[in-house]
């Protein structure tokens, strides 16, 4: 048996001094992604230091920011009436993730940290320089149907799975993260990272940190909000494109605006050029057209993926029109 | 099976068993001392085991045996040369990525697992091909005739028609994935006798299997599989895993319990084969069809060979003078495939039923108007009329009711913001056939009724719908009849697939009630007791407590004089985004004509099942191998899509329900697989309406509708 400790601990100064005595300890929130890594031995941590009962489940406001605790569950955040009044766009793009079932464990920490689906990493007899770095990219040459076409790197063109991710980077959040020195702020753009030389890390958190908490600004933007997923399946499929926007019109025109893609990078994508681009532009088609084309500059298809340099842009349009729209 | 709380005399019998919890599956089963059996499979495509170390697994904690080709537990079958299924232990050749090359077995399922995972094999490679396009591509590929080539009047008369279209369409492997995951649990026993609790949809097939491999007599071995969580078709054979549990028990002396995985799901009990295929059709001007060509090639294995019925339709479904098919098999490094509900028909259909699309929007006509000027008045295949068919009737309902006069002949026609509205209608096909089971009765003066017979439930409800023959014919409340099933000590039955249960079980239960009638009636008269004195009285005045009656039945010369089918129209309402490409199946009605409804609900759940696998076989589902490597990429329920709810529209189920005047006393035809045959092809005419765009390769995903 691949035998490993099961520890509890109920308060986060625990848990990092717990993770810090061991180098292959892992956090185990909701365990959605960690136990089914743990299960096709992609993972075999020889600690699991349980965390769902310190108490960071909080989602409050504080001045003019919304605090998240990193084990609140989506559903917790997603139903939230304060998320639903102040956030709304949040809530949107957590409720287009996974199912009911897996919402209700799954935590915010756990879905910032969870692991690419790329079929490659999950399959240990295939190669994956995230999985197993210098054994080659299954996916390029091979099935990349769900793959990026941003910001990838000969080593890896997986994409970051999450629809929560892709909202926040969206609205600015920052994240809170701990270790026994104490915490640090980053923010949440520059949490995930592009593959590059160094597939195996998905993001800046370093070994001995504990993510604490999301703080988000409080936007203008309410009301003119849409998070759009584009899948195979209706409900529980992961975002083949998917596009957060936020617009704050004042009449047509764009006042500001926030936009961010999912399932195109290694990252949450967030649209600066297009959004400098849409500030201050009448809020009409033929704009939102040129902010998608502007979004698309760098873009690369490897094939099976191609079809999102087209779904890419159509995404943005169709998600900006959706948001101009909400009455 | 009991009857608990009915309600309503239709209801499922067992349903309440299903929906609390109470019905046992063959993994619930609990003897003894059972043990665990893990597989461990190969991770290369092709070539020979050239080593496999056990050591490390046989010293893990927990384990009790590890046998593969090198110990070659006991089966005496295998040890005769030759042959065709594979004889799992009995070789060192690998025939496909996944395959089963040992099995561990521990006391707990956990450390089998663990101990499988350090059995380490080496091979020696061969050069593979996993992709019937690379096959079909390569002229030193083997192709096998799958079927006859079949010709009447001209070949190829397409080719000089007035109108013609030609075109290539497209199937990727679907995989079974019903919710139950396969196994067994065997349990032999030092007499040589040995009971299993399978999942299997013929319990009697699976007895002969064992018996055969084993080469012990048929009563030794028992079968026991009473719920099924859906087959299928995967459970129409006796797997390689499930002898490999046989021997594992027979050599260890305890019962083996074997559950696969989700992903062992995709490679090693079967699915439905990739298939390419070209359809030819010719017409005249005004739509007279002058010309079929449907050629087909589907993937098989290279240990054994699949074959099913892919060309079928094109031969008797339109009126046409002209017909030629072509049917081939080509073997590719997989697991050999097995028939998925609707078998090689739905493949089949969906060409067929897109090209005929195809070619009324060449003549610019209605297509179902180019249907039913070219329904056929009688089978010119066989040169028999029909048994009974009520097309015209079905595709009258099925437009009414979802509305064709909305659609529009032109394509792209209908449009609400950035959704495109088309229809598609297609129709569905399967053979009705009868076979040969016995059914056992057993009136009891306390007014109930047992019937027994060793055939299956996968789901369709096959104890309800012989429980309504019964209580029709007999008068006798759904309540105090049983019908017991799934173990292979009752009367012979055969396997359920084929669409064959209720027609076959329910004639052999229906003579069972005629001759019970018979004997009741006999009795009252012989006791002076009036010809309508109800069988509790005439059994109470006779002294008897009970009375048995068994009967085989089978059909008669039907077939020589008639051809026998059961059909479907399904109508489909699609929503397609122009910007996103996302396809929606905002509306369906489906209209069966397989004669008599005998079980309206469970008749309607098979057309409701079939719909949804419809749409998965249309929009969401394909088993995706990554040819470099010959493995399966997307095996798991997150990325292999079956239709979710969400993905599913009301469905709307209408039947003809009018008696077959020759197929059996009850005059009904099967119908399991004709609910999902043609579906696809609906679909994706309706995409065609809504968008202009014809997707032939299934499924029409968003990036095929943007392409
Ligand atoms: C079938 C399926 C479908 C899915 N579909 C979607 C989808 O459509 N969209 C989507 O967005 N997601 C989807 N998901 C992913 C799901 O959102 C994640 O699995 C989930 O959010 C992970 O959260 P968790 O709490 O269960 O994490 P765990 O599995 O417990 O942990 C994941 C990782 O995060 C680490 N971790 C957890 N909390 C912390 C913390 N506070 N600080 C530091 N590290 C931490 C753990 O150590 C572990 O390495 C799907 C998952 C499945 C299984
Ligand atoms: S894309 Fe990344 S995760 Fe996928 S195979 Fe390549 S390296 Fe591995």
């Amino acid at each position: 048996m691949i035998n490993f400790q099961y520890l509890r601990t109920t308060s986060a100064k625990s848990a990092i001094a717990l993770l810090s005595k061991d180098k292959n300890a892992k956090f185990l929130a909701g365990g959605t992604n960690l136990i089914d890594l743990m299960k096709r031995g992609v993972s075999s941590p020889d600690k699991l230091i349980d965390i769902n009962h310190v108490p960071l489940k909080q989602i409050e406001q504080v001045g003019n920011k919304i605090h998240i605790g990193a084990l609140a569950s989506n559903t917790a955040v997603a139903e939230s009436a304060l998320i639903k009044e102040k956030l709304p766009l949040l809530a949107q793009a957590l409720e287009a993730g996974a199912s009911a079932q897996l919402r209700n464990v799954a935590t915010v920490g756990g879905n910032m940290m969870q692991r690419t689906r790329c079929g490659y990493f999950y399959d240990t007899e295939m190669p994956c320089n995230k999985r197993k770095p210098g054994s080659g990219c299954g996916a390029i040459g091979g099935f990349n149907r769900m793959h990026a076409i941003f910001g990838t790197s000969e080593n890896c063109i997986a994409v970051h799975p999450s629809d929560m991710c892709v909202a926040l980077v969206a609205l600015d959040a920052e994240v809170i993260l701990a270790n026994a020195k104490g915490e640090r702020r980053i923010l949440f753009k520059d949490f995930h990272r592009l593959p590059g030389d160094t597939p195996q890390l998905d993001n800046n958190l370093k070994n001995d940190e504990l993510i604490v908490r999301l703080e988000i600004p409080i936007h203008p933007f309410s009301k003119n909000i849409h998070y759009l997923k584009v899948r195979d399946r209706t409900s529980y499929a992961f975002a083949l494109v998917s596009a957060a926007v936020a617009i704050e019109l004042q009449g047509n025109q764009i006042k500001d605006v926030r936009l961010a893609l999912g399932g195109v990078a290694h990252k949450p994508w967030r649209l600066t050029s297009s959004e400098a681009f849409l500030k201050g532009k009448e809020a009409t088609l033929e704009n939102f057209q040129q902010a998608a084309q502007l979004a698309m500059a760098d873009a690369k298809g490897y094939g099976e993926n191609d079809f999102k340099l087209k779904l890419t842009p159509n995404t943005i349009i169709e998600a900006l029109n959706l948001a101009k729209s909400k009455a | 099976m009991k009857n608990l709380m009915v309600k309503d005399e239709n209801d499922r019998v067992d349903g309440v068993l299903k929906v609390t919890g109470q019905a046992k599956y063959f993994a619930e089963f609990e003897l003894p001392g059972l043990t665990y059996g893990v597989l461990v499979t190969s991770t290369i495509t092709k070539g020979k085991i050239t080593g496999l170390d056990t050591k490390s697994a046989e010293r893990a904690p927990g384990v009790i045996a590890v046998l593969s080709h090198l110990n070659k537990p006991s089966a005496p079958l295998y040890e005769q040369e030759g042959g065709s299924p594979m004889k799992i232990f009995y070789t060192d050749k690998i025939f496909f990525n996944g395959q089963p090359i040992a099995i561990v077995i521990a006391n707990t399922f956990e450390r089998a697992t663990y101990a499988a995972s350090l059995v380490k094999a080496t091979y020696e490679k061969e050069a593979f091909n996993t992709d019937l396009h690379k096959a079909l591509k390569d002229a030193a590929a083997k192709k096998l005739q799958g079927q006859p080539n079949y010709k009447r009047g001209i070949e190829n008369a397409y080719q000089t028609a007035e109108v013609k279209i030609e075109q290539e369409y497209n199937l990727p492997i679907e995989t079974h994935n019903p919710m139950e995951l396969h196994g067994i649990i065997a349990d032999w026993k030092p007499n040589n006798q040995v009971t299993v609790y399978a999942k299997t949809q013929g319990v009697k097939a699976t007895q002969n299997t064992i018996a055969n491999v084993f080469k012990i007599p048929l009563t030794n071995v028992q079968v026991n599989s009473e719920f099924v969580g859906g087959g299928f078709g995967m459970g129409l054979r006796t797997w390689p895993l499930e002898i490999a549990t046989v021997m594992a028990s027979k050599h260890i002396g305890k019962p083996v319990k074997l559950v696969i995985t989700r992903m062992q799901m995709f490679t090693m009990v079967g699915n439905r084969p990739a298939a390419t295929q070209k359809v030819g059709l010719g017409a005249t001007k005004d739509g007279k069809l002058t010309g079929i060509t449907h050629t087909a090639f589907g993937e098989s294995s290279t240990y054994e060979n699949f074959t099913e019925g892919v060309v079928n339709m094109a031969k008797f479904m339109y009126q046409c003078d002209n017909v030629n098919t072509a049917y081939t098999i080509v073997p590719v490094d997989l697991g050999v495939p097995i028939w998925m509900r609707g078998p090689g028909e739905a493949t089949g259909a969906f060409a067929l039923e897109s090209a005929i699309d195809e070619i009324a929007h060449a003549l610019d006509m209605d297509p179902l108007e180019f249907r039913i000027k070219n329904d056929p008045e009688m089978d010119q295949q066989r040169n028999k009329p029909f048994s009974s068919k009520n097309i015209k009737e079905a595709y009258k309902i099925g437009a009414e009711k979802i509305g064709w006069s909305q659609r529009k002949n032109k394509p792209g026609s209908i449009k609400e913001g950035p959704w495109q509205t088309g229809y598609g209608v297609s129709i569905g096909v399967f053979n009705a056939n009868r076979g040969k089971a016995s059914v056992k009765g057993v009136l009891k003066a306390d007014g109930s009724l047992l019937l027994q017979s060793a055939t299956s439930d996968i789901g369709p409800g096959t104890g309800t719908g012989m429980t309504l023959i019964a209580h029709k014919l007999l008068g006798i409340p759904v309540e105090k009849i049983t019908f017991e099933l799934g173990d292979s000590s009752l009367p012979t039955a055969p396997s359920q697939g084929g669409s064959a249960t209720l027609s076959t079980v329910g004639s052999a239960v229906n003579d069972v009630c005629v001759s019970l009638k018979s004997t009741i009636a006999e009795l009252a008269a012989n006791s002076n007791m009036s010809a309508t004195s109800d069988f509790i009285s005439v059994l109470k005045k006779n002294n008897l407590p009970s009375i048995e009656v068994n009967k085989e039945s089978q059909g008669g010369k039907e077939r020589d004089n008639y051809s026998l089918y059961s059909f479907s129209i399904h109508f489909v309402q699609v929503k397609v985004h122009e910007l996103t490409g996302v396809v929606k199946v905002s509306k369906i009605v489906s209209v069966g004509d397989s004669g008599t409804i005998v079980s309206p609900k469970t008749a309607r759940s098979q057309m409701v099942g079939g719909a949804v696998g419809g749409i998965g076989m249309a929009l969401t589902e394909e088993s995706i191998i990554d040819h470099r490597y010959g493995r399966y990429i997307n095996n798991n329920f997150a990325d292999y899509h079956v239709p979710v709810n969400a993905d599913v529209p009301e469905i709307e189920v209408h039947f003809i329900n009018k008696p077959d005047p020759v197929i059996n006393p009850m005059g009904a035809k099967g119908m399991g697989e004709i609910a999902l045959i043609g579906f696809s092809a609906a679909v994706a005419n309706a995409v065609f309406n809504a968008t202009g765009k014809r997707i032939r390769t299934l499924p029409i995903t968003p990036d095929k509708v943007l392409a």
